[in-house]
C-alpha cells in the first residue's frame, strides 16, 4: 500500500505516503486552534447523516488503528480514536488527548498530562492505556507505521505518575517529541487486548458497523471531550474510481467526496462545493548526491536553475498548486520562507552545467505511475532540459515497487511527499541514519545541526538551526521541490464546516465532528 | 456421448491445474513482492524484512506452490496477505454481486437476442431486418465503458431516473441500482448473439430439411420455432459461453464505474496489493468457470444439433 496518501496508490486507493513519500501515505496533522476558513454559512446545527466517499483498500481492509495507511483508514480512525497530539495546519503538534507536555531540561524526560477523557465504554483514558498502545505499536516484528517515530521512547523506563500523568523517558534528547506523539498511526486504544472488530476508542464517534471495502458507520459520541459532533451519524463509503465518486456526489448518493482531480473540480464547481486543501502534496526530484553525475554540486544547481516551476504547476498540477523553492514544507513551522524564490535562469543553468563538466550529457531519469503526476513531471522537465543541451532519458519503472526501486538504484527520480513536519522530513530522509534516505544525503555537519536543534529548549535557537539546515539544502541538497499541490475534496451545497486550510491528513482534514448539514 | 463428456471433464481439470500453476509463476514474476508493495513509499529495509517474515515470503517459490496446491485440493485457499480474512470467504463475498449481475444479464440476454434474431430473419433484407442489423452493428462498436459513462451522465446525473452508482446501498435492497449496469452489460452481447441467431435462422430457413417440413404442411410459426431455431441456436451457444466467461470474469470496468464490489474489483485490489493467495484463488474460480461453461456449451450444442456435430 502505498501510501495513501498517495493519491493513488493503489491509487486507486489512496494511500498516503508516508514515510516517505507521499502518496502513500499520509500523514498528518491538523491544527487545532484556528480552524481555517471553514465553508461558512450560519449557525452550526445538530442532526443528520453525512455520507462520504473515499477510495479504499478492498475487502482486506481492517479497523486496526495502528495499521492506518490509506486516507480512508485515517478518516475512520480519527472518527473513533484520538492521539495524544495531532498536526495542525502548519504541521506544529497540537495537544489532543495530551492536555499539556513539559520536557525536562535535558529533553530526555517528558511529562505528559492527559485530559479528562473517557473511552466509549465509559472507562477513563489513563496512562496505562497510553503505555499499552505504544507498546503494541513498537512490539518486535511489527511493521506498524508509527513504530519508527515512537522507538525513541524507552518504554520500560517510562511510567505513570498518578492517574493522568505519564513520564516518558527518551533514548536521546528530542526537543520536538510531540511530533512523534502526533505521528500517523499513534492512536490510543484501551489497554488489555483491544477487540478491533468492535473498536472502542475515545474519539468523537462511536462504532456502529463495518464492511471491509464497502462501508463504515459511526454515530455521535455525546460525551466527547472536545464537544459532541453535530452529525448524528457518519458513513464512510468506498469508491476507488474518481468518476464514480463524483457521480455519487452529483447523484446525491453521498454528501462528501474525497480526492478529486483538478479537471473534475473545474467541471463541477457550479453544482457542488469544491474545497482545495493547500500544502498537501509536495512534488520534486530526488538526485543521489553520493554518485556521479550528481555528486557534482554544480550539476544539482544547474537543475535548480533549469526547472520552470510555473509551467509545471500549469501542466502537471493543472494549475491546482503553488511553486516550490526547492525546499520541503512550504509555510510549515520553521520553513525558511525568506530565501529568494528561484525561477528558471537558463544562462545560469548552462554555465553551471559546463562547470560540472556535464555539457551534452545524457542522464537516466526514473519515474512511474506510482502516483499522479510523477510521469508527467518527468516528461515536462526532460523537455525543459533540452534548452540547455542536457538529455534526461525518462525511464518508466514499475509502479508497485517504485519507491523501493528508487531508494536502491538510479541517480535521478521523480518524487513526491505528503505533509509532515520539517523535523520528520529531515529525520526520515536526510540524516546519515535515515532509513529512506533517497538522495543519499549524509553529512555529519548537517546531522549535528539536527541533533543540536533537538537538544535545545530555546525556540529561537532551534528556528535558527532549522534555517541553517535549509540553507545548506537550498544551496546544494539533493531534493528539488518544484511545487506543492492542493488536495481536492468536494461536498454537497448544504455541507458546512469543512476546513479549507488543512492539508490532507492533518487534524482538521476529514474532521467530520466539526461538519454540519445546513 | 458419455465418453465425450468424460474426456472433456478430465481435460477441464488439467486445464484448471495448468492455469493455477501458470498464475502462480506469473504472479511470482511481477516486480516487487507483497512486502515491497505494502511498504509503499516507506521502503524502510527493516520494515520490508519484517513484512517478508510475517507473510512467509522467505520460503522458496516451489515450496509455497506445492503447499498451496495441496491445501487447494482440500478447498483451502489460504489467508489474504494484507487482511485478516480467508481467501474463500473473500471470494464468496465478492462473487455474490457478480453472480447477480451476470445472472440477471443472462436471464434477459437469451430471450431478447433470440427474439431479435428471429424477428430480423423473418423477412431477410426487409425493413425490420435492416433496422435491427444496422442498430446492432452500431451499438456493438461502442465500448462499454464509454456507453456506461454516457448513460450515467444522462440517466443518473441529469435526469436522476436511476442511481449513478451502487455506493452505500446493496444490489438486492435497492434494485434500481441494477438497471444501468445490466443495461450496459446487455448491449454488446445482445448485438453479437442476435446477429448470430439471425444468420443461423436465415441459413436454416433455406435448408433442405426446413423446406421439407414446410412442404409437409406444418404452420410457418411451428417451422420456424420448432425446426429452424434449434439448428440456428447451436452455433450461438458457444458464443453465449464466451459471453458468460466475460460476465463472470468480473466485467471489471463496469464494476468500477458503478462501484459494484464484485470479483473484478476483488481481482484488481488483489493484484495491486500483490495479495498472492487471493489472486490464485480468483484464478481458480475464473478458470473453473470458463471450463465449466464451455463444457456445458459443447454438450448443449451436441444435444441441439447432433447432425451438425457429427458432420464435423
Amino acid at each position: 500500500m502505498p501510501s495513501p496518501l498517495s493519491p493513488s496508490a493503489f491509487s486507486r486507493r489512496g494511500f498516503l505516503g508516508l514515510g516517505t513519500a507521499a502518496a502513500a501515505g499520509l500523514v498528518l496533522p491538523g491544527c487545532a486552534g484556528d480552524s481555517g476558513a471553514a465553508s461558512t454559512g450560519g449557525q452550526p446545527r445538530s442532526g443528520g447523516r453525512l455520507r462520504a466517499a473515499f477510495s479504499g483498500g478492498g475487502a482486506a481492509e481492517v479497523l486496526d488503528p495502528h495499521q492506518t495507511n490509506l486516507y480512508v483508514e485515517i478518516a475512520r480512525t480519527k472518527a473513533l480514536f484520538d492521539k495524544l497530539a495531532e498536526y495542525g495546519s502548519d504541521m506544529s503538534p497540537q495537544p489532543r488527548l495530551a492536555e499539556s507536555w513539559e520536557p525536562s531540561a535535558d529533553l530526555r524526560t517528558w511529562r505528559i498530562t492527559l485530559r479528562q477523557a473517557t473511552f466509549h465504554d465509559g472507562r477513563p483514558v489513563r496512562p496505562v492505556d497510553v503505555l499499552a498502545s505504544f507498546a503494541r505499536i513498537v512490539e518486535p516484528g511489527s511493521a506498524r507505521r508509527a513504530k519508527s517515530a515512537l522507538s525513541v521512547i524507552d518504554l520500560p523506563a517510562s511510567r505513570a505518575v498518578g492517574d493522568r500523568v505519564i513520564e516518558f523517558r527518551l533514548k536521546r534528547p528530542y526537543g520536538e517529541f510531540p511530533n512523534a506523539l502526533a505521528t500517523l498511526g499513534a492512536y490510543i486504544v484501551p489497554g488489555g487486548t483491544p477487540d478491533l472488530t468492535k473498536p472502542v476508542g475515545s474519539g468523537p464517534f462511536t462504532f456502529r458497523s463495518f464492511e471491509p471495502g464497502r462501508s463504515f458507520v459511526v454515530v455521535r459520541n455525546d460525551e466527547y471531550w472536545d464537544g459532541a459532533p453535530y452529525l448524528d451519524e457518519l458513513q464512510l463509503l468506498i469508491s476507488n474510481d474518481e468518476a464514480a465518486r463524483v457521480n455519487a456526489l452529483l447523484g446525491k448518493q453521498v454528501e462528501y467526496a474525497h480526492d478529486l482531480t483538478p479537471t473534475s473540480a473545474r467541471t463541477h464547481e457550479q453544482s457542488v462545493q469544491i474545497h482545495r486543501l493547500p500544502l498537501s502534496n509536495f512534488h520534486g526530484l530526488a538526485m543521489k548526491v553520493d554518485r556521479p553525475p550528481f555528486n557534482r554540486p554544480e550539476l544539482r544547481q544547474a537543475l535548480f536553475h533549469l526547472v520552470d516551476r510555473e509551467e509545471l504547476i500549469r501542466s502537471v498540477l493543472h494549475g491546482s498548486g503553488q511553486p516550490g523553492n526547492d525546499l520541503y514544507g512550504k509555510n510549515y513551522k520553521y520553513y525558511a520562507g525568506d530565501l529568494a524564490q528561484r525561477g528558471q535562469d537558463l544562462d545560469r543553468a548552462k554555465a553551471l552545467l559546463k562547470k560540472a563538466g556535464a555539457e551534452g550529457a545524457t542522464i537516466d531519469f526514473d519515474t512511474s505511475d506510482a502516483s499522479t503526476g510523477l510521469k508527467e513531471a518527468a516528461l515536462a522537465i526532460s523537455d525543459q532540459a533540452k534548452a540547455i543541451g542536457l538529455t534526461l532519458n525518462v525511464k518508466l519503472g514499475n509502479k508497485d515497487s517504485y519507491w523501493a526501486d528508487i531508494a536502491k538504484s538510479g541517480v535521478l527520480a521523480s518524487y513526491r511527499s505528503g505533509a509532515m513536519p520539517l523535523e520528520s522530513h529531515i529525520s526520515q530522509r536526510l540524516l546519515t541514519s535515515s532509513t529512506t534516505n533517497n538522495t543519499q544525503w549524509r553529512r555529519p555537519d548537517f546531522d549535528k545541526l539536527y541533533h543540536d536543534a533537538q537538544s535545545t529548549t530555546d525556540e529561537q535557537k532551534r528556528a535558527d538551526l532549522y534555517r541553517r539546515m535549509q540553507q545548506q539544502l537550498f544551496d546544494e541538497g539533493g531534493f528539488l521541490w518544484w511545487g506543492v499541490s492542493d488536495w481536492i475534496v468536494a461536498s454537497a451545497q448544504n455541507v458546512r464546516g469543512v476546513d479549507e486550510k488543512a492539508p490532507a491528513n492533518t487534524l482538521n482534514w476529514a474532521r467530520f465532528d466539526k461538519v454540519w448539514l445546513a | 456421448m458419455t465418453r465425450y463428456v468424460v474426456q472433456r471433464v478430465l481435460l477441464g481439470v488439467v486445464q484448471v491445474v495448468l492455469v493455477m500453476a501458470g498464475m502462480f509463476f506469473l504472479t511470482e514474476a511481477l516486480p516487487g513482492d507483497a512486502a515491497v508493495t505494502i511498504a509503499g513509499d516507506n521502503p524502510d529495509p527493516a520494515v520490508i524484512a519484517a513484512l517478508r517474515e510475517k507473510l512467509g515470503l522467505n520460503e522458496s517459490a516451489w515450496h509455497r506452490l506445492v503447499e498451496w496446491l495441496a491445501n487447494a485440493l482440500h478447498g483451502d485457499f489460504g489467508q489474504s496477505l494484507v487482511g485478516p480474512r480467508s481467501v474463500t470467504d473473500l471470494i464468496a463475498t465478492a462473487a455474490a454481486p457478480t453472480v447477480l449481475l451476470a445472472g440477471l444479464t443472462l436471464a434477459l440476454l437469451v430471450p431478447l437476442s433470440v427474439g431479435l434474431g428471429v424477428l430480423a430473419a423473418h423477412r431477410e433484407g426487409g425493413r425490420l431486418d435492416r433496422i435491427i442489423t444496422s442498430s446492432t452493428l452500431g451499438l456493438y462498436s461502442a465500448p462499454e465503458f464509454a456507453m456506461a459513462i454516457l448513460l450515467v451522465t444522462v440517466f443518473a446525473v441529469k435526469l436522476a431516473w436511476f442511481p449513478p452508482t451502487a455506493v452505500g446501498t446493496s444490489l438486492t435492497s435497492n434494485p434500481a441500482v441494477l438497471v444501468l449496469p445490466v443495461f450496459v452489460l446487455l448491449l454488446r452481447p445482445i448485438c453479437s448473439l442476435s446477429r448470430l441467431i439471425r444468420a443461423g435462422m436465415v441459413d436454416a430457413q433455406r435448408s433442405e430439411y426446413v423446406r421439407h417440413v414446410r412442404r409437409a404442411g406444418l404452420s410457418p410459426v411451428r417451422v420456424r420455432l420448432a425446426h429452424a431455431l434449434p439448428n440456428a441456436v447451436a452455433p450461438s451457444v458457444q458464443q453465449l459461453a464466451r459471453t458468460v466467461d466475460w460476465l463472470v470474469g468480473g466485467v471489471i470496468v463496469i464494476e468500477a464505474i458503478f462501484v459494484v464490489p464484485g470479483l473484478g474489483t476483488a481481482l484488481a485490489d488483489a493484484v495491486a496489493a500483490r495479495d498472492l493467495p487471493v489472486i490464485q484463488g480468483l484464478a481458480v474460480v475464473l478458470a473453473a468457470t470458463t471450463v465449466l461453461v464451455n463444457l456445458t456449451a459443447d454438450v448443449a450444442a451436441r444435444i441441439l444439433a447432433p447432425a451438425a456435430e457429427a458432420g464435423r
